[in-house]
């Protein structure tokens, strides 16, 4: 009788402190988004409009133009997000459907170390081996390019992709396999009209992961995309120097003034990247929503 | 059945090595306390912060300075003039160090915390214009390097080397670097003068970025301290205009002022140091610091004063 007393306080108490966790998240997070919207909305009050959508950023002369910024975001993570989402999915479609099992648990573990491999690490690879590589083999003018990037992007962000996706795969009920396959599907069959749509939700939000995980790289991307802030017009604007979002806070705010203009544009870049991540989060989510909804229709 | 034993042996594992960490860290704990506490009185640290051009030549007198001085300790970080500016007006810097001259709003952020800035000019600097070693260009002038900059020239072709686009390396925006190249190369000196770099101009967050494409790409130009140029690039001969003579930089041709890109690199305090400080400011100026000065391939100030 006593114990349990003292087990259900404890259980109170156990309960009590998650709880405080579960909010205390929720608070710090709507904290720093209270932040970023003090810092940066009254950007909106010193820099007028038409600066701000002006095609020239060089903040220490008061040149304020984002399209640049956001166009070299774009265009990094797009080239990344083409990369790393068919090589992400097709590693996670050969470690949970296709290797053998030894190979299986060799490769997992190892694309999971992949994922703990500092970007500064990349970084290096990329300004000293890739970026001058990449100049040679296509004879662009420079090798510090968007491509670059992409491609180091790619590798940052297909451990997650792949190890979330793995995941999702794993989880599809072997019966499933086994039904297809009973019916005289072929594996490849099995895979892309079974068990890759049955996994859908998770290899959707491991994509998004993937995608979130590139376009907020800072690091990697600074050294070895020569930083340049052109608009991007077309293809080649892939094979040229492109400037990220990420890269021009990191690379300035170390210098801003606090309070100053400059100061107030670099935390309304942050309002705009933290916009342009949850708009893809809300588009893929609707997706998958839609989506459930149908086979949810046709069930009933 | 075996794989309970083996999970609860896991577990066992597992407690055992957060109980052997936890004891490890609270330990460690302990000793940098009473370390920290018995030392408190005999060791006096000085923070040293800003232009990531001086940051070598800092460290080597910390180094220099702590090995004759073993009761100061001196911290060395980068990060840009600017930065190391910010953080004197902070509080969390003894003393700044800055590649370009401290700005008038600086000097009154200081002023508002009650004290003057002091300025002390500790070595001399030249910017040095580097190309690829197997660029056929050895001399430029100060408009040509401007006009090349700010994209009136894109190819090296229009100013005698091969049929080869130009690839601009520049500093970021942060850099003291950046700043005196854009005054003073860019625009020539002249405070009317709005020349920007051209956009597709390629910043980069370090010297060892602009190092390493200037050593790989045949088509890049680039500038830097004197102090990181290596022997595996080529330094370009600088003419003030037509009239002048191009001069190669180097110790002797910036000291005698021939050469155009060169200027003062500062320290600064918030206002008079105390006596550990001025002792330490007063060694930087001395011959034998001013000797390691050389070593790190800045210019000394000895041979004017």
């Amino acid at each position: 009788m006593k114990s349990s007393i003292s087990h259900s306080r404890s259980e109170s108490v156990i309960s009590g402190i998650i709880k405080i966790a579960g909010y205390s998240a929720i608070i710090f997070v709507s904290l720093i988004f209270v932040f970023l919207l003090r810092s940066g909305l009254p950007t909106l009050r010193e820099v007028n409009f038409e600066s701000l959508f002006g095609s020239r950023w060089y903040p220490i002369e008061d040149f304020f133009g984002l399209i640049p910024l956001i166009g070299g975001t774009l265009i990094v993570t797009i080239g990344a997000a083409i990369i790393a989402i068919p090589f992400g999915i097709g590693t996670a479609i050969y470690i949970a459907e296709i290797a053998p099992r030894s190979v299986r648990e060799f490769l997992k573990p190892l694309v999971e170390v992949l994922g703990g491999l500092p970007s500064v690490v990349l970084g290096f690879i990329g300004f000293l081996i890739l970026a001058p590589y990449l100049r040679r083999l296509l004879l662009l003018n420079t090798g510090l390019s968007a491509l670059t990037g992409s491609l180091l992007l790619a590798a940052i962000s297909l451990p997650t992709i792949v190890s979330i996706a793995e995941d999702a795969l794993d989880a599809v009920p072997q019966s499933y396999r086994d039904a297809a396959l009973a019916l005289g599907a072929t594996d490849w069959q099995t895979i892309w009209r079974v068990t890759l749509p049955a996994a859908k939700s998770g290899v959707v939000t491991a994509v998004m992961l993937g995608i979130g995980r590139a376009i907020g790289e800072t690091m990697t991307v600074m050294m070895v995309t020569g930083n340049a802030a052109v608009i991007p017009r077309g293809l080649s604007a892939l094979f040229s120097p492109a400037r990220t979002m990420t890269a021009t806070i990191a690379a300035e705010m170390g210098e801003v003034a606090t309070d100053s203009v400059h100061y107030h544009v670099l935390f309304f870049i942050g309002i705009v990247l933290f916009v342009i991540s949850l708009l893809i989060n809300v588009i893929a989510s609707a997706v998958i929503f839609r989506q459930k909804k149908r086979s949810e229709r046709i069930l009933s | 059945m075996i794989g309970n034993i083996i999970s609860s042996m896991k577990i066992v594992n597992e407690l055992f090595l957060f109980v052997l960490v936890f004891c490890l860290t609270a330990c460690g704990y302990n000793s940098t306390i009473s370390e920290s506490n018995t030392s408190a009185s005999e060791i006096s640290y000085i923070e040293n912060k800003g232009s990531d051009t001086i940051v070598n030549l800092a460290l080597a007198w910390a180094e220099a300075y702590q090995k004759s001085h073993p009761n100061i300790n001196i911290s060395v970080t980068g990060g840009g003039s600017g930065t190391g500016i910010s953080a004197l007006i902070n509080g969390t810097t003894d003393i700044a160090n800055a590649s370009r001259q401290i700005k008038p709003e600086e000097i009154d952020a200081i002023q508002e915390t009650g004290v003057v800035p002091i300025e002390y000019v500790i070595a001399r600097d030249a910017i040095a214009v580097i190309v690829h070693l197997d660029n056929p260009i050895d001399q430029l002038t100060l408009q040509q390097i401007s006009d090349i900059y700010s994209g009136k020239i894109n190819n090296w072709y229009e100013i005698g080397g091969e049929d080869r686009p130009i690839v601009r390396l520049s500093r970021e925006t942060n850099s003291g670097t950046h700043v005196y190249f854009l005054e003073e190369v860019l625009r020539l000196g002249d405070k009317t003068n709005n020349t920007l770099f051209s956009p597709d101009t390629l910043l980069l967050p370090s010297s060892e970025v602009i190092s390493a494409e200037i050593r790989d790409n045949p088509n890049a130009i680039g500038y830097d301290g004197l102090g990181y140029v290596t022997d595996d690039m080529k330094v370009v001969a600088v003419a003030i205009d037509n009239q002048h003579p191009p001069v190669i930089p180097s110790i002797d041709s910036v000291n005698d002022d021939t050469y155009p890109i060169s200027r003062n690199l500062y320290m600064y305090t918030a206002g008079e140091p105390p006596e550990i400080m001025k002792n330490y400011l007063n060694w930087v100026m001395s011959q034998e610091a001013q000797s390691i000065v050389i070593d790190l391939g800045f210019v000394p100030l000895a041979n004017n004063q």
